[in-house]
């Protein structure tokens, strides 16, 4: 049996790559697919700590996330669409995120 | 669940559930609604709201733990309920005639307002960690809709688009904090979560991660420094009448879940976290302050002033930790909220009245000599501004002096001083605002919106009025207490 | 038989360098495929954990329909062609180096102070069939399950109203 901080550090590391492509990617889509990954380290933490537990609600979690991500994407692609088409370009990046 | 239980459940959360029919009707109903009769639909709305507030104000004692301890109705949520209610009611009236005037005149409009507030009603009764976060989009994902309902509209499509990217990147750290908290002491509810605390059995490190990635994430939802940077440009594109309620019912809501897991859940990890917020507040204070000195565009100026707002608010929270002050903690919040409200919505719809299409109207030139043309909107505006400094009698003093009150009744001065300093820091870019309306010369051009100038005048007079005969609110919000 | 530390390590090995692979690809539809590549992995490591539902959730939902609507939209809008991406010039550095120190601490925390948690003292094979959940989430969990429903529903109402207007303007 693997040790459940196994699976934490691996989530951590995904968390943290997923952040990090939130911060320095310009791109609407590719910080969007590093918010999946954020959501997915997470699930991941939450299935680890339900099968150290064997609790069942950890999995449960998990189901909601999805569905929330499943509503969160068709939003998000929707707008990028929306965006595209009214700029008429890919540059979908040009739009400065930190821009005080 | 057998079948009395639910139906009991059910009750408990009747606005709540209310609102989500209502909204669900109105989809349908809109499709009959010509294009040429949306203020039908408005009125609809705003008489689903009503319905749901008359409902939550005929039994504003009510208190009940249902659903298996995942949704807590007590005086708590109550307040923050009648609170929600009445921004949405206002909300409607701000947005009728504006939505006319920029041709976004669009049913969903309403439907999705509906279905913001009522994530705003589940966040308030919320008392499991899986239906904070379900609420949390539930109220996100319409405010990012109709952020960018002008679309086509550059703006406010690019507003919205920043919206959604950083509140998902927040959901995400919501999350993960979360599922910190579960693998810290195998539950998500909050009552369990004090279980696991009290019994030793939690895992403090992981924990204290966890409740520290909650404050982040909840954090760029009421935008404290440094999770701030979203909010001036997502409340310049997005439409005024969708800025104005989102300054205010994202934020209240965003606060009702922080207050409510930190106070019930967490006053265990004051010695960590207490630190960390003291921080928070006082950069929020302070940065959203003078950043607003230089604004010259009014939405840009109200969005740092809600910044800074956002630190007030905190302020209510740095002393969660002490059981003694951790009722006082939840009523100078709760009280600052409605100040906030009412101050917020006042200078809103002066804002909204001011706009002209294409975002003309909006510079702090296009209100110099507001009050010879309209004498109403400039006094209303007027209040407003003084309720945001916190000049006496207006509901605005209040909320900071009660703030500051519960803040040194928790030991902490220096804190205090700071919410002073910049409050005075405040009032230079405040009654700027005021100087140009009465002592520049200029031609502004406004509309006469019957609707909005009730919700205006209202507000402000609710500010004065309020502000005067302020104990019984105080009260109530003292009453308001977590169980 | 091969143990569980061996299949995790190289799960895990290929879920970071997806997920490396997705951050630094200058091609979206790359980034798109690591996506998937990484979902999959997460997904055996979920049946490993005892988690079948989650599991085949994983795959179908998130690395099925999910990555298909992002590859799909990627190709819609051509976008997969990106120009170099442009930072702030300060801003990469310095989120590599929080994000390294991140690393580093999570990892020495890990490794050097215990979590404070124990295992279950039983360990109970069948405690996530899919029955078992689906009692459970509409049992104790109903009212968020409701919730959900609602909010795929918003969701629907949000994406037919960012991009209904492209069809009006070619009826006019």
């Amino acid at each position: 049996m693997v040790p459940v901080e196994y699976y934490l550090g691996l989530s951590i590391v995904l968390f943290s790559l997923g952040a990090l492509g939130v911060l320095i990617r310009r791109n609407a889509i590719i910080i969007f697919m590093s918010v999946e990954l954020m959501l997915n380290s997470a699930n991941l933490t939450f299935v680890a700590f339900a099968n150290q537990y064997q609790l069942i609600s950890g999995q449960i979690f998990v189901f909601f996330v999805m569905a929330v991500a499943a509503a969160e994407v068709a939003v998000g692609l929707a707008l990028i669409v929306a965006i595209f088409q009214t700029k008429q370009s890919i540059d979908v990046d040009q739009i400065n995120l930190l821009k005080g | 669940m057998n079948l009395s239980n639910a139906s009991a459940s059910l009750n408990a959360i009747l606005p709540l559930v209310v609102v989500i029919l209502w909204a669900c009707a109105l989809l349908l109903v809109d499709l009959f609604i010509t294009k040429e009769r949306k203020g039908l639909t408005a009125l609809l709305a705003a008489i689903g709201m009503l319905a749901s507030l008359i409902i939550t104000l005929a039994r504003l004692d009510l208190e009940a733990v249902v659903f298996n301890g995942m949704v807590t109705v007590d005086g708590f949520s109550n307040f923050l309920t009648v609170l929600f209610l009445g921004s949405g009611i206002v909300a409607v009236a701000l947005s009728y005639d504006y939505l006319k005037r920029m041709g976004l005149e669009k049913g969903e409009y309403y439907v999705l307002l509906l279905f913001t507030v009522s994530g705003m009603m589940l966040m308030a009764v919320a008392s499991d960690l899986i239906v904070v976060f379900l609420a949390l989009e539930l109220l996100s994902i319409p405010l990012y809709v109709l952020a960018g309902i002008a679309t086509p509209r550059l703006d406010s499509e690019e507003s919205s688009l920043k919206y959604f990217l950083l509140g998902s990147f927040s959901t995400g750290i919501v999350v993960y904090g979360i599922a910190l908290v579960f693998g810290a002491t195998g539950t998500t509810s909050l009552a369990g979560i004090v279980d696991a605390i009290t019994a030793g059995s939690a895992g403090m490190g992981l924990l204290v991660a966890g409740a520290a990635m909650l404050l982040i994430g909840l954090g760029f939802k009421v935008a404290l420094v440094p999770f701030h940077m979203w909010t001036p440009d997502v409340y310049q594109g997005a439409p005024s009448s969708v800025t104005a309620f989102m300054a205010i019912g994202a934020k209240a809501a965003g606060f009702a879940a922080i207050l409510r897991i930190f106070i019930q859940a967490f006053p265990a990890l004051s010695v960590d976290l207490t630190p960390v917020l003291w921080v928070l507040a006082a950069l929020t204070m302070i940065l959203g302050n003078v950043v607003a000195i230089a604004q010259r565009n009014i939405k840009r100026l109200l969005a740092y002033s809600s910044i800074a707002n956002a630190g007030y608010i905190l302020l209510a929270l740095v002393p969660y930790g002490q059981s003694d002050v951790a009722a006082d903690s939840v009523a100078s919040a709760l009280f600052y909220l409605l100040a906030y409200a009412f101050t917020s919505f006042t200078a809103w719809s002066v804002v909204i009245a001011l706009e002209q299409v294409e975002g003309k109207g909006l510079e702090l030139e296009d209100y110099a000599g507001l009050s010879r043309r309209y004498p109403i909107l400039a006094l209303t505006m007027t209040v407003a501004m003084l309720s945001f400094t916190g000049v006496p009698p207006t509901l605005g003093f209040l909320g900071k002096f009660y703030v500051f009150r519960t803040l040194l009744e928790g030991g902490f001065p220096g804190l205090a001083v700071i919410g002073v300093v910049t409050s005075l820091i405040s009032a230079y870019y405040y009654l700027r605002v005021v100087v140009y309306m009465y002592m520049r010369e200029g031609e502004p051009q406004a509309i006469r919106d019957p609707w909005l100038y009730i919700a205006a005048t209202a507000s402000a007079i609710c500010l004065v009025v309020l502000g005067i005969f302020s104990q019984p609110l105080f009260a109530w919000a003292s009453q308001a207490m977590l169980h | 038989m091969i143990p569980d530390i061996v299949l995790f390590i190289i799960l895990a090995l290929v879920a970071v360098a997806s997920a490396v692979g997705m951050l630094f690809s200058k091609n979206a539809i790359y980034s798109a495929l690591n996506l998937i590549l990484n979902f999959s992995s997460v997904a055996v490591l979920y049946l490993i954990l005892g988690a079948p539902f989650i599991a085949l959730a994983q795959v179908t939902v998130y690395a099925g329909a999910i990555m298909v609507l992002f590859l799909f939209v990627i190709m819609l809008l051509g976008a997969e062609r990106l120009r170099r991406s442009e930072t702030l010039p300060y801003q990469q550095p310095v989120s590599i180096i929080l994000a390294a120190i991140l690393a580093v601490v999570a990892i020495y925390a890990l490794l050097f102070r215990p979590l404070g948690i124990e295992a279950a003292s039983v360990a109970n094979p069948d405690f996530s069939s899919p029955a078992a959940m689906a009692e459970m989430l509409f049992n104790e969990y109903l009212l968020p399950f409701e919730v959900t429903s609602i909010l795929l529903l918003v969701a629907m109402i949000g994406a037919i109203v960012l991009t209904r207007k492209r069809q009006r303007r070619v009826q006019r």
